[in-house]
């Protein structure tokens, strides 16, 4: 083919990009990879840095507020971790974290039990029907945060429409008081982060070999019990995948807690709100969310190490 | 494929027997895909200890006619009965089935072991005995050393033998085997087909086999039941759908065969005369088939029923059809010769080769004489 061309000027772009890479020491592979790799390093890497910098500061009147990390004005050697040693000293922090870990723990068993079932049935359905009801979980995305928000305040007002129903219906003679309530921050949360719960579930169970439940039923298997044994296990990935998304997001929760919550709900996204906008205590705004990604993810990532290294192994 | 066959005729033939009581009796079956019809009023008795294979090509409705007998799928409209059972309103849990799947279908997360232990442990048997059944069971088909793996970490082979064991180790009334060995080579192939054989022996389970493979059905059963799209077209013993097909299909589709087309000349009850210009030659049967005369039928006639000569026989214009040969394969205990008739038609012909060593040697381009006896060919009207 390429003898019919009498003369070959240039050589096809796939060819030229290959040469060009080729002289800046590349494989095309490694540059397919280095770009998400770049794009985490400068915009997720790099300030994970800048932050955990700040935290071993102190603050400072001026502009940054904290103390540089070199020079007259840092900090001496034996005070750098200071902000973490007040952390684990002051009874505000741990009452925080304790309560945003169980704020987070539950929701993410509500949101499990609710979403199970859903993404089951949506995973049983219809191609067609599947579609349409993954769009209508997905759809609220299409709607500002703040404003969903702020709709549930207005459902779960004393002058909501929940109470006005429930008052209508005859259920209740007095308004009930649900804004500002933890009721009313577990119903916000297990609102929001329920799609983060279904999605991957869903992928999960869309994917699973139906013959297996026909085999375990071939072999005496009743339905609830095959459900147990397998499709339970069979799903493990997609729960601990969709638990994580809304756990990890869930523990740094803010504006749910702030504005469904009680103004004593002390989470420890409003602690580092707090002293971040109001104390203007960088360094101990940023050692708060510091400790608490040490403390999530990293036991998390190890968790998931471990499991990965388990399931290849084999016996 | 003497020797193979000697078994269905050594078993006592109940289904012969007016008395018999049917193990399963599929009456009247359809099934329906939406407007596709699957499985296409399929009537059906098997009789207790049967080994009944089902034989077919691709699609032809076999895994779909097991999946009712599982109960998977429920039949458009007919009824099954296993054991004088209406199977209509009984769940796969509770049917005394077991079955092998096609694609397998082993538990993804669960070892060989806990797979094939997984049935027993449903009847809540007591683990000391789960252990030794799933043990005897794994060392029959040679995957004891495979215990602790997961499915993900076999070959496509040693899958296929747990997805048999898991079907065997409950030792169910009726086992359904849905291609049960097309991935293992033909060694442990052999070896399976006599375990099955010896389990079937020995514990009295009907089975019912699936298999592509017409050999296989040959060796291991005692009645065949040929399927195409939909309809069981003939059922018999291995010696009657191979000697007697009831159709073009049939005899198609079991073993190789050649078919010439013609139309019947004279039907007397001693035998049938018919005109085969594909053949070049009358075409004379030592039976009759009772058809009107004129009649347009099919006659097959096995290669290795056919004889080659080099002399024109005695009694040339009828069974003798002239040809040359066009090719020689070498099979090693026999050879096939490819043969142009002077029709064009092709026909194929298997001769031993002790004797192709001891005659005058047949070769390439010769002119020769196709001949076979007269009870050797099957007329076929449709
Ligand atoms: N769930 C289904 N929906 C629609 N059509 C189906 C379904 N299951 C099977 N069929 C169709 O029914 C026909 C018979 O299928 P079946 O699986 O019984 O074939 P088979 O004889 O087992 O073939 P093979 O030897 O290839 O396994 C096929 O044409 C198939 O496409
Ligand atoms: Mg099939």
């Amino acid at each position: 083919m390429a003898s019919d061309i009498p003369y070959q000027t240039s050589l096809p772009l796939g060819a030229q990009l290959h040469r060009l890479l080729a002289a800046i020491g590349l494989r095309p592979r490694a540059a397919v990879i280095l770009v998400p790799y770049l794009w985490l390093t400068i915009f997720f890497v790099v300030p994970c840095f800048i932050i955990l910098k700040i935290s071993l500061a102190q603050t400072l009147i001026a502009q940054p507020p904290y103390t540089p990390m070199l020079g007259p004005d840092s900090v001496p050697h034996e005070q750098i971790f200071d902000n973490f040693k007040r952390l684990g000293n002051d009874l505000l922090y741990i009452v925080a974290y304790g309560n945003s870990l169980k704020l987070a723990a539950i929701s993410t068993v509500l949101c499990l039990l609710i979403g199970y079932p859903m993404a089951y049935g949506i995973a049983r359905c219809s191609p067609s029907t599947r579609s349409l009801l993954l769009l209508a979980i997905i759809l609220p995305f299409w709607t500002s945060f703040l404003i969903r928000v702020y709709a549930w305040m207005s459902i779960l007002g004393k002058e909501g429409v929940l109470n006005d129903f429930l008052l209508a219906i005859g259920v209740i003679n007095e308004p009930l008081q649900i804004l500002y309530t933890p009721t009313a921050m577990y119903i916000g949360i297990v609102y929001a982060y329920l799609p983060f719960m279904i999605l991957p579930l869903y992928s999960n169970l869309e994917k699973m070999d139906m013959s297996l439940l026909e085999a375990a039923a071939d072999l005496g298997c009743r339905p609830f019990k095959a459900f147990c044994v397998i499709t339970i296990p069979l799903s493990l990935p997609g729960i601990i995948a969709g638990s994580l998304l809304v756990f990890i997001p869930a523990v740094g929760e803010y504006v749910i807690p702030e504005l469904l919550g009680g103004p004593d709900a002390l989470m420890i996204g409003r602690v580092v709100y707090n002293e971040f906008s109001q104390n203007r205590d960088w360094p101990m705004s940023s050692a708060v969310a510091v400790a608490i990604l040490l403390a999530l993810v990293i036991p998390i990532m190890l968790f998931q190490y471990f499991q990965n290294k388990a399931q290849e192994a084999p016996k | 494929m003497a020797a193979e066959r000697a078994r269905a005729e050594t078993t006592t033939q109940v289904w012969n027997d007016p008395n018999a009581k049917p193990y399963i009796r599929i009456e009247n079956v359809t099934k329906k895909f939406g407007d596709f019809v699957a499985v296409n009023d399929v009537s059906l008795n098997i009789y207790r200890g049967e080994l009944f294979a089902l034989l077919g090509g691709s699609g032809c409705g076999k895994t779909t006619l097991l999946r009712m007998l599982a109960g998977f799928e429920q039949p458009t409209s007919g009824k099954i009965y296993i054991d004088d059972v209406d199977m209509a309103d009984i769940p796969p849990y509770e049917r005394p089935t077991n079955m092998m799947f096609q694609s397998y279908a082993l538990f993804p997360h669960m070892t060989v072991e806990q797979n094939v232990a997984f049935g027993l442990k449903q009847d809540k048997t007591p683990a000391e005995q789960v252990k030794t059944r799933v043990g005897s069971i794994l060392d029959m088909v040679q995957m004891r050393q495979f215990a602790h793996r997961k499915p993900h970490q076999l070959s496509g082979g040693q899958r296929q033998r747990v997805a048999l064991a898991r079907s065997l180790v409950k030792e169910p009334k009726l086992l359904l085997l849905d291609e049960p060995l097309g991935a293992l080579d033909k060694k442990l192939r052999e070896a399976t087909q006599f375990e099955i054989m010896n389990i079937q022996d020995r514990l009295g389970i009907t089975f019912i086999v699936v298999t592509h493979d017409q050999e296989e059905a040959m060796t291991l059963s005692t009645r065949i039941g040929v399927m195409n799209s939909g309809q069981i077209v003939q059922v018999g013993t291995p010696k009657e759908i191979y000697e007697y097909p009831n159709t073009k299909f049939v005899a198609d589709f079991i073993g190789s065969v050649n078919l010439f087309e013609g139309h019947i000349v004279e039907d007397e009850p001693g035998h049938v005369l018919i005109s085969a210009p594909e053949a070049g030659t009358e075409i004379y049967i030592d039976h009759g088939i009772s058809s009107a005369p004129g009649a347009k039928v099919w006659v097959a006639i096995r290669p290795e029923k056919m004889d080659l000569t080099k002399n024109r026989p005695d009694d040339s214009d009828r069974n003798s059809a002239p040809g040359i040969v066009k090719g020689i394969a070498y099979m090693g205990n026999l050879s096939v010769y490819l043969i142009k008739l002077d029709s064009g038609k092709e026909v194929k012909v298997t001769m031993s080769n002790q004797r192709r060593a001891a005659e005058h040697a047949i070769d390439w381009d010769d002119r020769v004489y196709v001949t076979w006896h007269a009870n050797s060919p099957v007329a076929l009207l449709s």
